[in-house]
């Protein structure tokens, strides 16, 4: 039951990541092209930094640091005189009631909380992504356009909101497109982050069994449940491409791109 | 300053089993993080390399037989691009590691293969030659028909105008994308000993030096920002060598056609 229930974890967390990860990516992008010099630097090295480094580290990285900066602010607000260190040797101790998830609620709230970190990672990550295509897109669209709109007298708030942003879409899809590809791809690692996914079923269910501990006795399965795992992934890919290409016929339609010329 | 030296000579290269067997338990020191996790680079540039250099070759060919007009040869060559980009690399390595403890009680000459060394080297290798099968078979496609033309007019054909006019411009155009995919497989090596390859030993790479520390000591943000800066350090010597080789592609053009960034990657 487990094992068909992680199949609906990892549809869950494409669909809630994804706008999450746009949400961060569109902040990302907008902060990188701020007049505000601060915010400007804040934005492209937030790209740089994610985009440089092997993905995997990050999601081991967030999922922990995450936990402890939660940690850290609740320890701040519940018990304001605590006076031992927080880190003591290889420990990291807070006060009982800074606890996430507080040691009493039940199991399903820890759950929870892990798929939510796991989540928030997943945005982090791949928000640094969406904002380098969002970026790009919002540097495509026609100068003159935005030159227009300051000849109407439109403020730049008023320039970016309402001719750059709802232009820019058609240039982004082809990258947002690619990425939803990568982020399929990448659910598999939601196993490093604790979360009982498909992958740690499959590890679970497929190993030997003996009929000393089950009534269902069978050898080393997981060769099966991997490429059925495989099998899941590449039609789960192969539908993507198919829906993601009508899509973009539909939004070039009209449009004075090369695409929609037609 | 000497007991970082020690440490150096102890653990610098601790990751192939050279020096001191056991790993440091308690009271780590930041010389220790450094020594470790840079030590454990050295799988990361074994796997990188390696398959780098071999998947070249087999990419080629592939991008050859998919652009090929028998059907028998593009075929099987569009499959093998479906099934390695289709699917996750993590999945793959578990599938790939199953599958060699299933081929090893058959046949006891797989038993290299259950090990990460050959093992995950002949994913990573398959992996990156489909990746680049298809940056390849996309710039054969783009080769300016004019050039093919003016090699039919100088009276060449068949492999003579492949090797000396098709496959050269045919780097050229996909070179900036073959840097990126070179980045790619390094940051991909990181996977390796977290899915199914177990580090015998404990001699494992970068990553897995990193989970350790960041598992002991519970505190992720010494050990990570390490691995991070050696990362970044290695994605900016392989922007520099690809460049020089892409130089040496293009040094008969003119000088503003030559400078083409390779962009930063995204993952697999």
């Amino acid at each position: 039951m487990g094992f068909y229930l992680s199949f609906g974890t990892v549809l869950l967390l494409l669909a809630i990541t994804a706008p999450t990860a746009l949400a961060f990516g569109f902040g990302g992008a907008a902060a990188a092209r701020s007049g505000f010099l601060p915010l400007r630097w804040f934005g492209k090295t937030y790209i740089a930094v994610v985009r440089g480094v092997p993905d995997i580290a990050f999601f081991l990285f967030f999922v922990i640091a995450l936990d402890q900066g939660f940690e850290y602010v609740r320890h701040q607000i519940y018990c304001p005189d605590w006076d031992q260190p927080i880190r003591q040797g290889s420990d990291f101790v807070v006060c009982k009631a800074a606890k996430l998830p507080l040691s009493s609620s039940p199991q399903w709230v820890h759950e929870v909380y892990g798929f939510f970190t796991a989540v928030l990672t997943f945005a982090i990550v791949f928000g640094a992504f969406a904002a380098n295509v969002l970026y790009g897109a919002m540097r495509a669209v026609p100068h003159g356009q935005v030159e227009t709109a300051q000849a109407y007298g439109m403020t730049n708030r008023q320039t970016f909101w309402r001719i750059t942003v709802p232009q820019m879409w058609v240039y982004a899809l082809p990258g947002l497109s690619n990425l939803w590809m990568v982020l399929i791809k990448a659910t598999p690692l939601l196993f490093l982050l604790g979360v009982e996914d498909i992958v740690y079923w499959a590890r679970e269910l497929g190993g030997s069994k003996t009929p000393r501990y089950t009534a269902y006795p069978h050898g080393d399965w997981r060769l099966w449940y991997f490429l059925g795992l495989l099998v899941f992934y590449l039609a789960f890919t192969k539908i993507s491409e198919f829906f993601l290409s009508k899509l973009m016929k539909r939004l070039t339609h009209g449009q004075a791109t090369l695409g929609g010329t037609s | 300053m000497n007991e970082c030296l020690t440490t150096i000579g102890d653990y610098g290269l601790r990751a192939v089993g050279i020096g001191e067997r056991l790993l440091p338990k308690t009271d780590f020191t930041l010389c220790q993080h450094f020594t470790l996790i840079g030590s454990g680079m050295i799988w990361n540039i074994y796997f990188g390399a390696i398959a780098l250099v071999i998947g070249f070759v087999l990419a080629n060919a592939i991008a050859l037989a998919k652009a090929s007009r028998y059907p028998f040869l593009s075929i099987p060559a569009n499959w093998f691009i479906l099934l390695f980009r289709g699917s996750p690399l993590f999945i793959q390595f578990f599938l790939a590691y199953f599958l060699f403890l299933n081929l090893k009680q058959s046949f006891p000459m797989f038993s290299w293969f259950t090990s990460a060394w050959a093992g995950a080297l002949v994913v990573l290798f398959l992996n990156t030659a489909a990746y680049s099968a298809e940056i390849f078979y996309g710039a054969l496609q783009s080769v300016p028909r004019g050039e093919v033309e003016a090699a039919d007019a100088y009276g060449m054909s068949g492999w003579k105008r492949f090797i000396r006019v098709i496959w050269p411009t045919s780097m050229r155009l996909a070179w900036p994308a073959y840097t990126n995919e070179a980045i790619f497989l390094f940051h991909a090596t990181t996977l390796v000993f977290f899915s199914g390859f177990p580090a015998w030993q404990q001699r494992g790479d970068a990553l897995y030096y990193a989970n350790y520390f960041a598992d002991k000591t519970f505190n992720p943000f010494i050990p990570y920002p390490i691995l991070a800066g050696y990362f970044i350090l290695l994605t900016l010597i392989i922007v520099g060598i690809f460049g020089l080789i892409n130089r040496r592609l293009n040094r008969h053009l003119p000088q503003s056609a030559r400078i083409k960034r390779p962009r930063m990657p995204l993952i697999r």
